[in-house]
């Protein structure tokens, strides 16, 4: 399993590697109040709402097939 | 409004209406070659159209083709979303598309001319190989170079799922791939025997890891909280879920050759690795499902959130399958068999397949400039089409598959095989046509989704999208 000696160092230094970004987010502040940055996605608007809220964007609802979707 | 205070979305668009026409020629492919094992006279005996050819051509336009145009809308679409910043180096962005796209072109024109270096999910000759390397390394200079300048100090959990599925694919194809060429299109693996072997599989099975699941698991981690409105269950578990994955991953590969020349300990350590990921597969699985805790009412009329959230389930499923298959005396029974493509087509077709198009039907009316879908009524039939041709289909392969196990290995009492192998290929037959009726109906739905995309293309009107300003800066 000559192989091993290939891959074996080099797990190891994706081990490393993924260890240190680990590190790395611990001194950068990553898991500070977590919950709140769970909902900071929808903190902003949502790009749908902007289009429907535009008059001057094309009325999809009209044809028979339709209904509203996506957040309502 | 200057360019700089707009997303870059054109390459969103185009690797999003992509995925789509790859997925039609990738499940096309995929039933062809399914009809070719229940008829092997269909087709007439072309050679370019043989199974041999074409099986490679429709694993590498699902996965790359399909799998991975989604992977690159996506996350090109989430980073900018969620680091409130343009894309970094655009041009290169622009490359990526191109380039992929060749590779994919390339493919299907190399692999029914029978150009193959035969490792599974490498196929392609080292040509190909070095495209993929520079589109490899675009990509993640694109993706990083943006988190590197986004304009919140947090790094949403989507992005590192992406981060990670970026640099181990680079690893895994260049150390899979490393060959020496003789000619243009003919090349030998650095690697032989059962090393060659041992690779492969470190390869195959950290691909189905990192390409198929951690990118996916990306846009799980966005799509879903987006769709329902709501945060994750837990972003704590999320973070879990994201370290724990990480740190157990690449040691499962020797699972897919218990029983060869791979010594045994070898074996059992991959069989020991795969049953430890079932616990964080399934922390992910039900964080992504408790989502909807509360609002479970979301799931009755918003065919989007059932495509999203289904394809958990198949997650769930073969997350759990996975690690019970990796056990050496299940798969005494299940390796060789049909089984094992029942396996990965539940996670295909249900997870990987399902995450895709819900993001996908997501994302096409914001980047296309459409109040909606042009259609929701005909996502809803695709999400009941797809799931009744996956369901066929799997069911089919578990039971075509554990019959098979036990017709091979019955021995009847003076110690001869009780079965010919003929006839257990005949006995398989009924099944072959049911999954073929599966693979039917899950083509048919990414052809309604396909007519879906483009009526809502039509009705759209692409509009450069501003760049919010980040919360609380």
């Amino acid at each position: 399993m000559e192989t091993l000696l290939l891959l074996i160092p080099l797990s190891l230094v994706l081990v490393f590697l993924a260890a240190w970004a680990f590190r790395w987010s611990l001194d950068h502040d990553q898991f500070e109040d977590l919950e709140r940055h769970g909902s900071s996605i929808l903190e902003t608007e949502d790009e749908l709402r902007k289009i429907a809220d535009d008059p001057s964007s094309p009325n999809v609802d009209a044809h028979p097939m339709c209904r509203k979707s996506g957040p309502s | 409004m200057p360019v700089a205070d707009q997303y870059d979305d054109g390459v969103v668009r185009q690797f999003a209406l992509m995925t789509v026409i790859w997925g039609v020629v990738g499940m096309l492919v995929g039933v062809i070659i399914a009809t070719q094992l229940a008829f092997p006279d269909f087709l007439g005996g072309i050679p370019w159209l043989s199974y041999g050819r074409l099986r490679p051509l429709h694993t590498n336009a699902v996965i790359f083709a399909f799998g991975g145009s989604s992977l690159f809308a996506t996350s090109y679409y989430v980073v900018q979303r969620t680091c409130h910043v343009r894309l970094f180096a655009p041009a290169l962005a622009a490359f990526t598309f191109w380039g992929w796209t060749a590779v994919i072109v390339l493919a299907a024109v190399t692999l029914p001319l029978g150009y193959t270096s035969g490792k599974e999910y490498a196929e392609l000759e080292w040509p190909i190989d070095i495209l993929i390397t520079l589109v490899w390394v675009s990509y993640a200079i694109v993706f990083f170079g943006t988190i590197v300048r986004r304009r919140v100090p947090h790094i949403y959990v989507a992005n590192w799922f992406f981060g990670a599925f970026i640099i181990t694919v680079a690893v895994l194809h260049l150390v899979n791939s490393a060959a020496m060429p003789v000619s243009l299109w003919k090349s030998y693996s650095a690697y032989a025997g059962v090393q060659d072997a041992m690779i492969q599989w470190w390869y195959g099975h950290n691909a189905v890891g990192f390409f198929l699941t951690a990118g996916f698991l990306g846009m799980m981690y966005y799509f879903i909280p987006k769709q329902a409105e709501r945060p994750v269950y837990s972003y704590r578990l999320s973070v879990v879920h994201f370290w724990a994955l990480i740190f157990t991953y690449m040691w499962a590969g020797p699972h897919h050759l218990h029983y060869t020349a791979l010594p045994d300990w070898a074996q059992s350590l991959g069989m020991v690795f795969s049953l430890i990921l079932l616990a964080p597969s399934w922390g992910g699985m039900i964080n992504g499902i408790m989502t909807l805790s509360g609002a479970w009412h979301k799931l009755r009329d918003d065919p989007i959130l059932k495509f999203l959230i289904v394809s958990l389930s198949f997650y769930g499923m073969s997350t759990f399958e996975g690690p019970m298959m990796s056990i050496k005396t299940v798969n005494a029974l299940s390796h060789y068999t049909d089984w094992t493509i029942g396996h990965v087509h539940s996670g295909a077709l249900g997870w990987v397949g399902l995450v895709a198009m819900g993001s996908v039907y997501f994302l096409i009316p914001r980047v296309f400039g459409a109040r909606s879908m042009w259609s929701t009524r005909l996502i809803e039939i695709h999400f009941w089409i797809a799931t009744i041709g996956i369901v066929l289909y799997i069911a089919a392969m578990w039971i075509a598959g554990v019959m098979q196990g036990l017709m091979w290995r019955a021995v009847s009492d003076d110690g001869t095989l009780v079965y010919s192998f003929i006839e257990s290929v005949k006995a398989t037959f009924p099944f072959y046509v049911v999954r073929l009726v599966g693979g039917l109906l899950y083509l048919l739905g990414v052809l309604l989704m396909l007519y879906n995309v483009v009526r809502t293309m039509m009705i759209g009107r692409v509009q450069p999208v501003a760049i919010p300003a980040p919360a609380g800066v």
